[in-house]
């Protein structure tokens, strides 16, 4: 298969992620979403890695999951100090910072 | 055979995509997220990848998604109130997905580049993606990055733990204890309870007390007025 074809799988799922972001109101479900990006961005990488035959790109590909697992921790642990404080776990009710 | 398998990984891995972002119950989402994931590391398979394969569907569908699948128990959350919010807004929002699409389409298939049209060397050596291959750049040309990778998720997983770590501050319903240090500490430093006026309510402050009746994802109107004292914690 040529690159083209793996870049528009990464470009759809891109997209869908996008829109599940600026849709979604369970934090969790956003992160998620985000989760769907960053794969996307994995698979583009990887796919280039193969275009040129070289494994740096693989490489960049696990430093970027890394990043995504960094993140979901942190989110997480948002979630959760969010649910124990008895705020309510809706993206829309967080309108402002306090704290 | 190559073909075949891309199109059902792909077309799983869209499809999944989908899944997350319009099932309504959290916890199918996310179920849907690991059909995802796993169609991915397929595609990676597909482009020589093993490695990245393997460390996909350890990272994420084993520990990524246990923290989801864990958090989303815990958190409880039913299905998310939809459509309460402005229609427009949703509207809008799946507007910008469809620009996204086209517009990164455009991008990808407009380019003219004709290396797109290729799928790279025909024959690719057998060290391409190994992890002996992958081990080495990582120690020799990528060391900083791999060091500093590995202290961001020191720095994650500290942070993960301050941040749900329970604070000093009760919980409705639970005996408050005193500690020593608490007649030192000024108003508004404890716990992050605290700091959201839950506690000790700042004059004017935003007050996000639920009464225990109701569950934390419970629709809005919970809101008891701004900053009066519900001393329930004193």
């Amino acid at each position: 298969m040529s690159t083209g074809w793996y870049l528009a799988v990464s470009a759809i799922v891109f997209a869908i992620g996008a829109a599940g972001v600026a849709t979604r109101r369970n934090p969790l479900l956003i992160l998620v979403c985000l989760e769907l990006m960053l794969n996307a961005g994995n698979l583009a990488i990887v796919a280039f890695a193969r275009q040129h035959g070289t494994t740096e790109g693989h490489v960049f590909a696990l430093v970027v999951m890394v990043v995504a697992a960094a993140e979901v921790v942190v989110g997480l642990g948002i979630v959760v100090a969010m649910y124990r404080n008895r705020v309510p776990v809706d993206v829309d009710e967080l309108r402002e910072l306090h704290g | 055979m190559d073909e075949i398998l891309f199109f059902v990984a792909g077309i799983a891995a869209v499809v999944a995509a989908a899944g997350t972002v319009f099932l309504r119950n959290p916890f199918y989402a996310v179920l849907s997220l690991v059909v995802h994931l796993l169609s991915l590391s397929l595609l990676f398979l597909l482009l020589y990848a093993p490695f990245v394969a393997v460390v996909q569907v350890m990272v994420y569908v084993g520990a990524v998604m246990v923290l989801y699948v864990f958090v989303n128990a815990y958190v409880g959350g039913g299905t998310e109130p939809q459509g309460g919010g402005a229609p427009t807004l949703r509207a809008f929002s799946y507007a910008i997905g469809l620009t996204l699409i086209a517009t990164i389409g455009i991008a990808i298939l407009g380019s003219g580049l004709q290396v797109i049209d290729g799928s790279g060397p025909e024959n690719v050596r057998a060290s391409f993606g190994s992890p002996s291959e992958i081990g080495e750049l990582l120690l020799t040309k990528f060391l900083l990055p791999f060091e500093a990778a590995s202290f961001l998720l020191l720095v994650a997983a500290i942070g993960a733990v301050v941040l749900a770590r329970r604070r000093r501050g009760a919980l409705p319903g639970e005996e408050r204890m005193v500690a020593a240090l608490d007649l030192l500490a000024p108003t508004g430093t404890g716990s992050m309870r605290e700091g959201v006026g839950a506690i000790n309510p700042t004059p004017g402050g935003f007050s996000s007390r639920i009464t225990p009746s109701q569950g934390p994802s419970s629709p809005p109107g919970e809101h008891d007025g701004g900053g009066d004292d519900d001393g329930d914690a004193r």
